[in-house]
């Protein structure tokens, strides 16, 4: 900016050249403005589809307490119920059990590789964990089926392998990835000055990483938590495979299940559109947007009130 | 050995991978005084602070030859304890860096990482915190502020802060780094004021870029040029009666 150069050509542009400017700084930020807009438009379109689905059997007869209460999951039958509780329970015992191991593990992962790795080690465990991220769930849910599911049925002593551990032990792996990059970044993004301080003051690496780096990174490791469990909630394809696919509110991790995502995926081709069945599938759906707002609500509110403070 | 030992090095030259940053550096710095290091930029002075906490060692490619005795022992021996060393050679830097912690949990963190939880009384942390932060003068403005973060404090309190929370773990060395480059004068006047009133009690080695403040605080003062120690000697005499013509030339201004 020194260069009296610069100034002068900024200064002396001609007019059509600065029309031309205009009209290109216009057309990108049209161009942005609407990818932005979009966005929403598309996020609120598709919970209006969803919600438009759902709505004449919310409104019309629905017994949502019955819904949110009752096992009774018989939405074929010639007296049909619709009792939703079995699936909440199923999708939050193995979102919960998928966050038992993910969190220590993705997170210590995460602290591994940005702090006690350098060089080569590291390149090549990003790129490993980069590669898990990039396995299709089939082939997590295959492996659910095939691998997991005799070691559980050995270890444990079961008849069934196909149950909560199993699918949670999958979408475990599959949120690590994720909590492993935006971890890793959220660690990254803590200034060397604090590392150096506490370094400079006798800690060890492992005292710097616990006393100085996760709570400096809290907000970010926080975040890398709620996208790993936002992963694990509307996740399909696994936990159908490898859940056991049983109406159950479970007792013990070792009992299988069904989640909701599972509940939709597998009832929903063989509805008819329209049928009450078909708007009680549209309803769960409803309902799977309501968990994952409510946790991003939470995340949202709790990294604000952290930052406040 | 009667006085007890502040800082003695042999022939210590450091190389930042291939470029070499000190050389055969040989000095010796007394206990109960303030000693400056002073010099143009880029000749070393932070490098050689850093070799007296082995903080250096956090960069890749650094290789130190020689030997530094602080109180008495070789801090290059193989063996020696780097937690021990930096409990008892504390550091200022140049940016004040308090942790992203409470203004209590900043100056508890030495006796944190050093002490066991079961080994800390709450009395004792407490009047921990009281002490040293009275010591720099931050009691008065943040006895009710305790809880706040640190990182949201003025510049000057940060570094005072900083400053404090070494005192917890009675170190016997204090190493600053330019501790007022980041201050205002009013602020550099009175961290200087608290400079002095510390320095009975420790050894200080402060680094500065400002000769006028060199010759404000310190009682000795080692001119250092490209690397190499040139000068050192009573203050006074350093800017009075400069022996090397490279030093009088940069007190006097004539570069630097
Ligand atoms: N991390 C580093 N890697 C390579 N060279 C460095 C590094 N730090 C400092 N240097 C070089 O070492 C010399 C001394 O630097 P420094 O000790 O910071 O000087 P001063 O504090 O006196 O300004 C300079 O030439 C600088 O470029
Ligand atoms: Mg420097």
């Amino acid at each position: 900016m020194d260069d009296p150069g610069d100034n002068t050509r900024l200064v002396g542009r001609s007019p059509a050249r600065e029309r031309l400017h205009r009209a290109t700084e216009l057309v990108i930020e049209t161009v942005i403005r609407v990818c932005g807009v979009s966005a929403v438009i598309f996020v609120f379109g598709i919970f209006y589809f969803v919600f438009r689905e759902a709505a004449p059997l919310l409104f019309g007869g629905l017994d949502l307490g019955q819904l949110l209460t009752s096992s009774a999951w018989y939405p074929d039958s010639s007296n049909p119920r619709y009792g939703a509780f079995a699936l909440i329970a199923g999708t939050l015992s193995v979102t919960l059990l998928a966050m038992l191991i993910a969190v220590p593990l993705g997170l210590g992962a995460a602290v591994f590789v940005s702090e006690f790795c350098t060089g080569r080690t590291k390149e090549i465990l990003k790129i490993v964990i980069e590669l898990l991220a990039a396995i299709p769930s089939v082939v997590w849910g295959f492996i659910g089926l095939v691998i997991l599911n005799p070691v559980i049925i050995d270890l444990f002593d079961t008849p069934v392998g196909l149950n909560i551990l199993n699918g949670a032990i999958l979408l475990a792996l599959m949120s690590v990835p994720i909590m492993v990059s935006i971890g890793e970044d959220a660690l990254k993004a803590v200034p060397d000055a604090y590392r150096e301080a506490a370094e400079a003051m006798g800690a060890t690496r492992w005292q710097v990483t616990w006393r100085v780096l996760l709570p400096a990174a809290r907000n970010g490791l926080l975040a890398a938590v709620l996208l790993g469990v936002g992963r694990a909630v509307g996740e399909t394809m696994a936990v159908l495979m490898a859940t056991g696919h049983s109406v159950n509110v479970p007792d013990s991790p070792l009992d299988s299940v069904r989640t909701i995502t599972a509940t939709i995926a597998a009832e929903l081709g063989e509805t008819a559109q329209g049928s009450n069945h078909y708007r009680v599938l549209f309803v769960l759906g409803s309902l799977l947007f309501l968990i994952t707002f409510l946790v991003n609500l939470t995340a949202d509110l709790v990294i604000r009130g952290v930052k406040k403070r | 050995m009667t006085k007890p030992q502040g800082i003695r090095t042999e022939n210590l030259s450091l190389w930042y991978g291939q470029f070499q940053a000190l050389l055969d550096v040989s000095l010796e710095i007394h206990h109960g005084r303030v000693t400056g290091l002073i010099g143009p930029s880029g000749c070393g002075k932070t490098t050689l602070l850093r070799c007296f906490n082995r903080i250096n060692e956090r960069i890749d490619g650094v290789r130190t030859a020689g030997h530094v005795h602080i109180l008495g022992e070789d801090i290059y021996a193989p063996g020696v304890d780097l937690v021990e060393l930096r409990k008892r050679v504390g550091m200022v830097f140049q940016r004040p860096n308090p942790l992203p912690l409470s203004v209590r949990e900043n100056v508890l963190f030495g006796l944190r990482i050093h002490f066991r939880r079961g080994e800390l009384r709450k009395d004792e942390l407490a009047h921990a915190v009281e002490a040293s932060l009275k010591e720099v003068g931050l009691w008065e403005a943040l006895k009710d502020k305790l809880g706040h973060r640190a990182t949201s404090l003025s510049l000057e309190q940060q570094q005072k802060l900083c400053i404090a929370r070494l005192l917890p773990l009675r170190p016997e060395v204090l190493l600053m780094d330019e501790p007022c480059s980041a201050l205002d004068p009013a602020a550099t006047q009175r961290v200087e004021q608290l400079i002095r009133e510390l320095r009975d009690r420790y050894t200080i080695l402060i680094v500065t870029h400002n000769m006028a403040q060199a010759r404000r605080i310190s009682d000795e003062c080692i001119f250092m040029l490209l690397g190499k120690l040139i000068e050192h000697r009573r203050t006074e005499d350093l800017f009075i009666s400069p022996k090397d013509e490279r030093t009088a030339n940069y007190v006097e201004g004539r570069f630097g």
